[in-house]
């Protein structure tokens, strides 16, 4: 009730102060009225009666004020007044307002859009039960790096492996839907049947695939995504056992995956399927091909690091009744990572550092508002000695700086977040395409919440300063001060913030330097084909009618007869795997009479049309290149990679010489040329050995071939009439990938070219706020100065002298910072040194590069306040004061 | 100076007010006179502490104002006891009884 009373009363008095205002004024009139009666009554004449009535009611605004400042509404008021006082206050400064604002909208967007989309990719747990024990698992390549396995290495760590709850191997699937609506290719994954359980997500309606399903020749069953569920079947619960139809063939389907559910190893797969190897595990099978990846649930109670001891183990005492393969023989043991670790390991280097090169724009802000708020509170500790002198409390002028602080920190907050949001959309728009959870991303409430805060306090701790100054020196001081506009030691503070702004921009634009340098570097490294003119595109061969070998290779033989013969063709051909795609196939390699055993190893298997290095500019070395006459019943040719070849024969001829590639028992394949190198995974990777084959003499046929093609005209132009043409030979194959070679080479940059974009964006902010905080601490010296230049001028400094003089002393500060900031970059700039490619982290045209463009902006920032100084007219100021 | 204390004791003005409007409806000049003159001027209420008064016990509930014509036309505000303003009286009579008379215990105890 009186809880009621008092709110309801203090709306009153809110909404309508005049009545209120006018309730206490006639309370008092009246009180005043009766009192002056009363004393008239006691005999006083009129006027003596009022004085002594006055008297006894003391100071009737007093009173007034005394009554009307009872209750909750003044508290309101108060901050009104002061909110309105601010406002005043910052208008009359529109340069410093939108400065601080802007600078707070920065720092705190941008930390907060990266770490949010840092955050979930390499801090967060995977979104899954226990996410921790998931493991990565893979072979080793002869160069120590991980490898995909073999169905045949699954099948025995299946069996023999005492460190995981289930494991299970995939690979990516890619069907054409067809049904009522359009045939739609779709993503999606061959598993084994633990793969649901080993990711602890269960489908939410429908059963798990369970062993049966992964018998060779089980009835096809699919298992589909909430997205694709919803899109193509309306979410209709009955679909569970209806069919659908994939890639010629009839699923059933068993079950629907959550709508939460994430598929982190492949974000975009729509539905899965079992894999369906042959567990009699067939020597010349897909069964022992390394193009399965393979994750593992851990045990409780077992940690990584004794898995991969267990697993170790088992790689390294093979037995009896698990055959192996020589290319899989797991002689090198097994790599065991989180599979955290392992879908972030490509992008880790690039996001710290990013993650690095915020918090450095975070600091800067921040140390610009400290300098923009010193400055200001500078200017004005006249106002406050004033302020105080007429009667101002400390708590009072504490709490209108308060309020003008909180003021700058929620404009500038609010825009923060609109940056904040911006910046988390053109990150996803930027990001590299193995940015893992890239669908997690979005703006992080709590880290904004802190962005928010850091910058706050200091804007609140700073923005006090001038308060308690003015409450604790002597006022005479202060309104002397402001008189006499003496500079004072806050001098100090302001130079060395200026300095600590040059260094830390120094430190981040000498990091872009040397992401910018690399990335020049890469470019002009020669991926060894020739990239222009060059159109690809992945050929899928699915259907049962392509389990003869015969029929898939008609197939491409087909589509690539038909390609050739359109206009605007040059040459086309296909090849197994194509150079900075992603793809990467490698087979064992032995050489006829080979005494030394250590050349055996690995090689990436390129399965061909003969056509191959002619589209693709790649040169040869010696020998022959392949023909038309190299098919399947001719003699086994092969082609080595130029500096497989000098490795393996130093200073002999290799053509002529024999070799296997794959099974031991298979054929002997003659080296007939050598073809020079290729950049295989990416411009940065050093030559893998390599191997040309045919792709009739190879003892299989590979069902997914890229197209290359060289033409003379536009490219793009083309892709239609190669899509007509590749289905003129069957219509219901897929093609995806379509990509020109450029932008393949292009990508393989991407992590690198990310990092360097944000580092250019965060560098340009930083180059921009140390500008600022330079002219700011230099415009704000020189009208302090002003009284002690006119003097200077008067007794006969020119204006160049006096322009000197203000350069010289903005540009000692920015000296500072670049030496402070040089030594800052020596060490920050280990933090790159992964992303960097042919420069070293002391790169002196970098350094050298940087230094000169500080030093140019910060001459600029010096140049303004400097130019004003010098048109200080003596007379003016001397008459001043 | 031969001026005596008038200065209501601290934390009592409250209850005198309670007391005063139990008796009957007032204005708050009304209020300080009868105050005075039931004390027999021992006490002397300032005007403006009164008039603050007032109105935090209005707010508080214990208290409803009126507003009333006055002869010379202007308006008066007039204070009366609402029924928790009473329970508050009771509650800070016997408060005050009770101290007193500890207190004239403590004076009258004779070593």
């Amino acid at each position: 009730m009186s809880l009621r009373r008092q709110l309801a009363r203090g709306v009153r008095a809110l909404v309508n102060r005049a009545a209120a205002d006018r309730d206490v004024g006639d309370e008092v009139r009246d009180y005043l009225d009766r009192a002056t009666a009363a004393h008239v009554a006691r005999g006083l004449t009129q006027g003596a009666a009022l004085r002594a009535a006055q008297l006894e009611l003391g100071n009737m605004t007093v009173v007034r004020e005394r009554v009307r400042g009872y209750g909750w509404e003044n508290a309101i008021d108060t901050l009104v007044a002061d909110l309105r006082f601010a406002i005043r206050r910052l208008r009359t400064n529109p340069g410093f307002a939108i400065v601080s604002v802007l600078t707070l909208a920065l720092g705190i967007g941008a930390s907060t859009a990266i770490f949010s989309a840092v955050n979930p990719i390499l801090f967060e747990p995977l979104p899954y039960p226990h996410a921790s024990r998931i493991a990565a698992i893979s072979d080793i390549a002869g160069d120590g790096s991980p490898a995909d396995v073999t169905f045949g290495t699954y099948r025995e760590l299946a069996e023999r492996n005492r460190s995981f709850d289930a494991i299970a191997v995939f690979k990516a699937w890619q069907p054409t839907m067809l049904g009522d609506a359009e045939p739609e290719r779709i993503a999606g994954q061959r598993v084994t049947a633990d793969y649901f359980r080993v990711l602890g997500v269960p489908p939410v309606i429908g059963r798990d695939f369970q062993d049966t399903d992964d018998r060779t020749n089980a009835p096809n069953v699919v298992m589909l995504s909430d997205a694709l569920w919803r899109r193509r079947f309306g979410a209709d619960p009955g679909i569970i056992g209806r069919d659908i139809k994939l890639a010629d063939n009839n699923y059933s389907v068993i079950g629907v995956m959550p709508a939460g559910f994430e598929n982190v190893v492949a974000p975009s797969a729509l539905a899965w399927t079992t894999l369906q190897y042959d567990r009699s595990l067939p020597i010349d099978g897909r069964e022992w091909g390394h193009h399965l990846r393979m994750i593992g649930r851990l045990r409780s109670g077992i940690d990584l690091s004794q898995a991969a001891l267990q697993l170790d183990a088992v790689a390294r005492t093979p037995l009896p009744e698990f055959h192996r393969v020589p290319w899989a023989s797991l002689s090198g043991g097994m790599l065991v990572h989180s599979l955290q670790d392992d879908t972030t390991r490509a992008v880790r280097p690039a996001l710290l550092a990013v993650l690095g090169a915020v918090v450095l724009v975070l600091v800067i802000a921040c140390v610009n508002v400290t300098n923009l708020l010193l400055t200001r509170a500078a200017q004005r500790r006249g106002e406050f000695a004033m302020r105080a002198a007429l009667g101002a409390g400390r708590t009072r002028l504490i709490r209108q700086l308060l309020t003008e602080s909180l003021l700058l920190a929620i404009i500038g907050g609010l825009l923060g977040m609109a940056v904040a949001e911006l910046g988390v959309r053109a990150l996803v728009a930027l990001s590299p395409p193995g940015l893992p959870r890239v669908n997690a991303i979005r703006v992080d409430g709590a880290v904004f919440a802190f962005g928010m805060v850091v910058t706050t306090v200091i804007g609140f701790v700073v923005g006090v300063i001038p308060a308690l100054h003015a409450s604790r020196e002597d006022l005479r001081t202060g309104l002397q001060a402001s008189s006499r506009r003496t500079a004072g030691d806050h001098q100090f503070t302001r130079g060395t913030l200026v300095v600590a702004e040059v260094a830390l921009a120094l430190v981040l634009l000498v990091s872009a330097g040397l992401l910018m340098r690399s990335l020049e570097h890469l470019f002009a490294v020669a991926p060894g084909f020739d990239a222009q003119h060059l159109l690809t595109m992945q050929v899928q061969a699915s259907g049962r009618q392509f389990d003869d070998t015969g029929a898939t290779n008609r197939f491409y033989d087909r589509a690539l007869d038909a390609v050739q013969h359109l206009p605007g063709v040059t040459a086309a051909a296909f090849t197994s795997q194509l150079p900075l795609s992603g793809d990467f196939d490698g087979y064992g390699v032995h050489f006829e009479n080979d005494v030394d055993p250590s050349g055996d190893g690995s090689a990436l298997r390129y399965a061909v049309t003969a056509d191959y290095f002619k589209v693709m500019g790649i040169p040869l070395r010696r020998g022959r290149l392949l023909g038309t006459y190299d098919v399947g019943g001719a003699p086994f040719v092969v082609l080595l990679n130029e500096s497989f070849a000098k490795r393996k024969f130093p200073g002999q001829n290799p053509i002529g010489r024999r070799m296997h590639v794959g099974p031991a028992d298979g054929p002997w394949y003659t080296i007939v040329g050598i073809v020079g190198d290729v950049k295989h995974t990416s411009l940065a990777a050093g030559e893998l050995d390599a191997v040309y084959i045919p792709s009739g003499q190879w003892f299989f046929a590979d069902r997914a071939r890229s197209l290359v093609v060289r033409s003379r005209a536009d490219i793009a132009a083309l892709v239609p009439a190669m899509k007509a043409a590749i289905w003129s030979a069957d219509k219901n194959q897929a093609i995806v990938r379509v990509a020109t070679m450029d932008h393949l080479v292009a990508a393989t940059a991407a992590d690198r070219r990310f990092a360097l974009t944000l580092f250019e964006m965060f560098g340009l902010v930083a180059l921009l706020l140390a500008a600022i905080g330079i002219y700011g601490v230099l415009s704000g010296n020189v009208s302090e100065r002003t009284r002690e230049i006119g003097v200077r001028s008067a007794l006969g400094a020119s204006p160049s002298d006096i322009l000197t003089l203000v350069i010289r002393q903005g540009m000692s500060l920015a000296a500072l910072g670049v030496v402070i900031g040089a030594s800052g970059a020596v060490v920050a700039s280990r933090a790159l040194v992964t992303l960097l490619f042919g420069v070293s982290r002391l790169d002196p045209v970098t350094y050298a590069g940087v230094i000169v463009l500080l030093a140019g902006v910060s001459l600029v920032a010096c140049g303004v306040p400097a130019w004003r100084a010098a048109r200080v007219d003596p007379a003016c100021t001397l008459r001043a004061s | 100076m031969d001026e005596t204390n008038t200065d209501v004791i601290q934390g009592t003005l409250d209850m005198l007010i309670l007391k005063t409007l139990s008796l009957q409806p007032l204005h708050g000049f009304g209020i300080g006179r009868r105050i005075e003159q039931i004390s027999r001027g021992v006490f002397k209420v300032n005007p403006g502490s009164l008039l603050t008064a007032l109105q935090r016990l209005e707010r508080a509930g214990w208290l409803d104002a009126e507003w009333r014509q006055t002869e010379n036309s202007r308006r008066a505000k007039f204070y009366s006891l609402t029924r928790t303003g009473r329970r508050q009286l009771e509650v800070e009579t016997e408060d005050w009884s009770r101290r007193t008379s500890a207190v004239a215990r403590l004076l009258k105890a004779e070593g």
